[in-house]
């Protein structure tokens, strides 16, 4: 059993996972849903077993190293990171139907990594063999997947919101009943970035810390380092815009989509179109 | 829940506050300044600002932008571009600007707001009256015999146990009680914006108190001057730094694996530190000032190629020694010259490692000369070319120079502390709640009230709890 196989198989989980969630919106049943979670659990059971093994392999082949250094291994590591979240609002919060709009962004990482990428293990080059690596990475990564998840629960409001504005006061039918109320898709998406928010702070801080201690510059507006202060600003908006009228609802979930839409481009954006420091590691 | 606010926190209209009855237009004017830097959407506007503006300089290269980058736009472009500051715009007048503001803007709202809060965790309110009752979401009712002191006694004593230490007031013959857990976390937002403050002052430290100087050391050589990064001026380090020898690394597939340069430090004529290898990510420090690595190349001085060459019809090799670029004569009349050498050829061509020459090689009386490549490792491959001399490489003696990052800043500690104190303060803000109880006992009557800042869902699986623990009593 290779790792490259369990990754195969963690993607399968993840496919059968979201297409039992879009039944469970369709048909309501409860035992879907169930499996729906189930798959996505045993998918990311898999998952993390399949990292591990990338990581023994790595060792076997004489460059050990933990698997988050280049782009194939980051977008695993991403899929990975948002299935715990999604795991955590499941098992905490009980709204199953959230893996209906947060369980395809991890497929979309998983297929992307499997079927279009270099999945070769590389060695480490000088700069990127640090233990703030691991720090740096897993942190950003963390609070990466919490505001996917507070994006997909972004998206789930405005659809329900838009709704049921059209349908007057009543409230929405069909799939959209499935949903959680707006007032708690509102709150799910604050917890969502309330957990982001620390993450990708910590995150900032162990990339300035590394970027300190192995060139002597904790800040040096390098592209890579300047959008993630861009995105940290956006969700520092959406903090204080709650305390605001007028920008909670429609307005913080449109905010938490824009910040999702610029964490992307945090990631692979500034990777795939800009230069800089980072664009060594093709991603970390 | 958060967005259930407590509005003793918020003015009814948070951007607009403060009811203007003073009489001077001087005053009203003042008043309405401070208002503007107290207000909330302000503080938005500016995060949005900084996000957006943030953007430009992702985008146009900073610094010295690169000379083809500048023939792709426009001299209109450039002009442009050069008076709004955008080509070092995160220290353009503009942006440092925004930054002020920022700054101004978090210290007056925290100075409005502080005080509001501590008066709730230093002050609190400790008597739980029936108008008050009305204002908290989580109440319930008891029927208890006993007489208000016994009562008093109980409760206090059930409040210690389960909640925490109850402080007790006696008013018109009933006894309030009121308890309360983490209140300092309330704090944690001025924690927050407090750090973005000190982060500023470290930065500012650094700035002016600091320096990002760089300098290249050929190997067996010393400096005790660096070349600031900004403007190459120089700057005395006060003790000198040699480099003792420079190495690099290969993995096998001729990627780069360590590049390590042994640094020794001579302070007041004494060696201070000896040899200390330094390599990407672990630099050295002394008297403050730190030594990253960060480059490498050949010193191009005084290096000499040495070879080995023999006639295929055999006869004694001769051994050779040239100058990059330099011309000598061979045994058989033609001519060589050494064009390149590599320590490392795995990176150009990854079936071969070890150090490697390119020559190049004229027929005796002229010719058409030829190029090639000869190998340290492989002496024997020269062979396969089939040529009536046979080469083989024996090295290079050539120095290399270490290209070191030089950085002192006595602000970064601040920075740290900045760092660390915005993580505290989010965790306090984000997970703590201050949670309060209350309790009031009447002869034969007893009423249970509580509130928290934060997650009202969970505090109230709390107070049921707690409501259901007094039932069994
Ligand atoms: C990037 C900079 C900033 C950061 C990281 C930051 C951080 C925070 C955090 C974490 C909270 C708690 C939010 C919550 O509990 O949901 C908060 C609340 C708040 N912030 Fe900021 N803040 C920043 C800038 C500002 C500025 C410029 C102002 C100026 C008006 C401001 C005013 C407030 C206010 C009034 C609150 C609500 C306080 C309360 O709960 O009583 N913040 N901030």
């Amino acid at each position: 059993m290779t790792s490259s196989m369990l990754f195969n198989i963690a993607t399968f989980s993840y496919l059968i996972s979201m297409l039992a969630f879009f039944t469970f919106l369709a048909v309501k049943s409860k035992h879907v849903g169930l499996a729906g979670s189930l798959a996505s659990y045993f998918g990311f059971i898999v998952h993390t077993a399949a990292i591990l093994l990338r990581w023994k392999e790595s060792y076997d082949m004489g460059m050990g190293h933990a698997p988050l250094s280049n782009l194939y291994e980051s977008v695993v590591f991403f899929a990975w990171t948002i299935i715990l979240i999604f795991g955590i609002i499941d098992l905490k919060y009980k709204y199953r139907v959230v893996g209906a709009f947060v369980v395809p962004f991890a497929l979309l990482g998983m297929a992307w990594a499997q079927l279009g990428m270099e999945s070769g293990i590389q060695p480490l080059v000088p700069a990127l063999q640090s233990n703030w690596l691991l720090y740096h990475v897993i942190t950003c990564f963390l609070g990466y997947a919490a505001f996917a998840v507070a994006c997909g629960i972004s998206i789930m409001y405005l659809i329900k919101a838009g709704k049921e504005d059209s349908a007057g006061t009543t409230q929405a039918g069909g799939i959209i009943s499935m949903f959680p109320s707006i007032k708690i898709l509102d709150d799910l998406n604050y917890k969502a970035i309330i957990i982001g928010f620390p993450l990708l702070t910590l995150g900032i801080i162990t990339g300035a810390a590394w970027a300190n201690y192995a060139w002597g510059t904790y800040w040096s507006w390098d592209p890579k380092e300047t959008w993630s202060l861009i995105v940290w600003f956006i969700y520092a908006a959406f903090l204080h815009a709650r305390f605001t009228r007028g920008w909670v609802g429609k307005k913080a979930a449109v905010l938490s989509i824009v910040g999702f839409a610029a964490t992307i481009f945090c990631y692979l954006g500034v990777n795939l179109l800009l230069s800089g420091l980072h664009s060594y590691g093709g991603g970390g | 829940m958060k967005n259930v606010r407590e509005d003793i926190f918020f003015d009814k209209n948070p951007w607009k506050s403060g009811s203007v009855t003073l009489t001077t237009s001087n005053r009203g004017f003042l008043q309405a300044l401070w208002d503007f830097f107290c207000s909330l959407k302000l503080a938005i506007f500016l995060l949005i600002m900084l996000a957006t503006t943030s953007i430009i300089g992702t985008v146009i290269p900073q610094g010295t932008p690169p000379p083809e980058y500048l023939q792709t736009i426009s001299d209109g472009k450039y002009k442009i571009y050069q008076a709004l500051g955008f080509f070092d715009m995160y220290h353009s007048w503009w942006f440092i600007l925004l930054l002020y503001l920022f700054t101004v803007n978090i210290v007056a709202c925290s100075i409005k707001r502080l005080p509001r809060v501590w008066k709730v965790i230093s002050e609190p309110t400790l008597v739980m009256d029936d108008s008050f009752e009305k204002t908290l979401g989580l109440t319930h009712d008891f029927k208890m015999n006993g007489d208000a002191a016994s009562l008093r006694d109980k409760m206090t004593a059930f409040l210690k146990g389960e909640f925490a230490e109850p402080v007790v007031t006696e008013r018109e013959g009933e006894f309030h009680l009121f308890a309360q857990k983490t209140p300092y976390s309330r704090l944690g937002v001025y924690v927050v914006h407090l750090s973005i403050i000190v982060i500023f002052i470290g930065a500012l430290l650094g700035s002016f108190f600091g320096y990002k100087a760089y300098v290249n050391i050929v190997e067996g050589t010393g400096t005790s001057v660096v070349y600031s990064r900004s403007g190459q001026k120089p700057i005395e380090l006060g003790f000198t730094v040699r480099c003792e020898d420079f190495a690099v690394t290969f993995y096998d597939t001729g990627a780069p694996k360590e590049f390590k340069s042994l640094l020794t430090v001579i302070d007041g004529g004494q060696v201070v530190v000896d040899k200390r290898p330094i390599i990407v990510n672990d630099p050295l420090t002394y008297k403050g000032i730190t030594f990253y690595q960060s480059s490498y190349g050949p010193a191009g001085e005084g290096g000499l190629y040495h070879f080995t060459v023999r006639e295929r019809k055999g006869g004694a090799p001769v051994k050779l020694s040239l100058h990059p670029g330099e011309r000598t004569l061979l045994p058989d009349g033609s001519s060589m010259q050494g064009l390149e050498a590599a320590q490392e050829v795995s990176q150009f061509v990854p079936q071969f490692r070890g150090a490697a020459a390119r020559i190049e090689v004229t027929p005796k009386g002229g010719g058409e000369p030829q190029a090639f490549i000869v190998f340290q490792n492989y002496p024997e491959f020269d062979a396969q070319r089939g040529a009536d001399l046979i080469f083989t490489y024996d090295g290079s003696d050539e120095k290399m120079f270490t290209g070191l990052q030089v950085a002192k800043d006595p602000g970064v500690w601040v920075v740290w502390t900045g760092c660390s104190l915005m993580v505290i303060g989010c965790c306090m803000a984000f997970f703590m709640s201050h949670k309060r109880v209350w309790i009031r006992v009447r002869k034969g009557h007893v009423t249970l009230g509580g509130s928290a800042n934060k997650n009202q869902p969970g505090f109230q699986l709390a107070f049921d709890a707690l409501v259901d623990k007094l039932k069994q009593q």
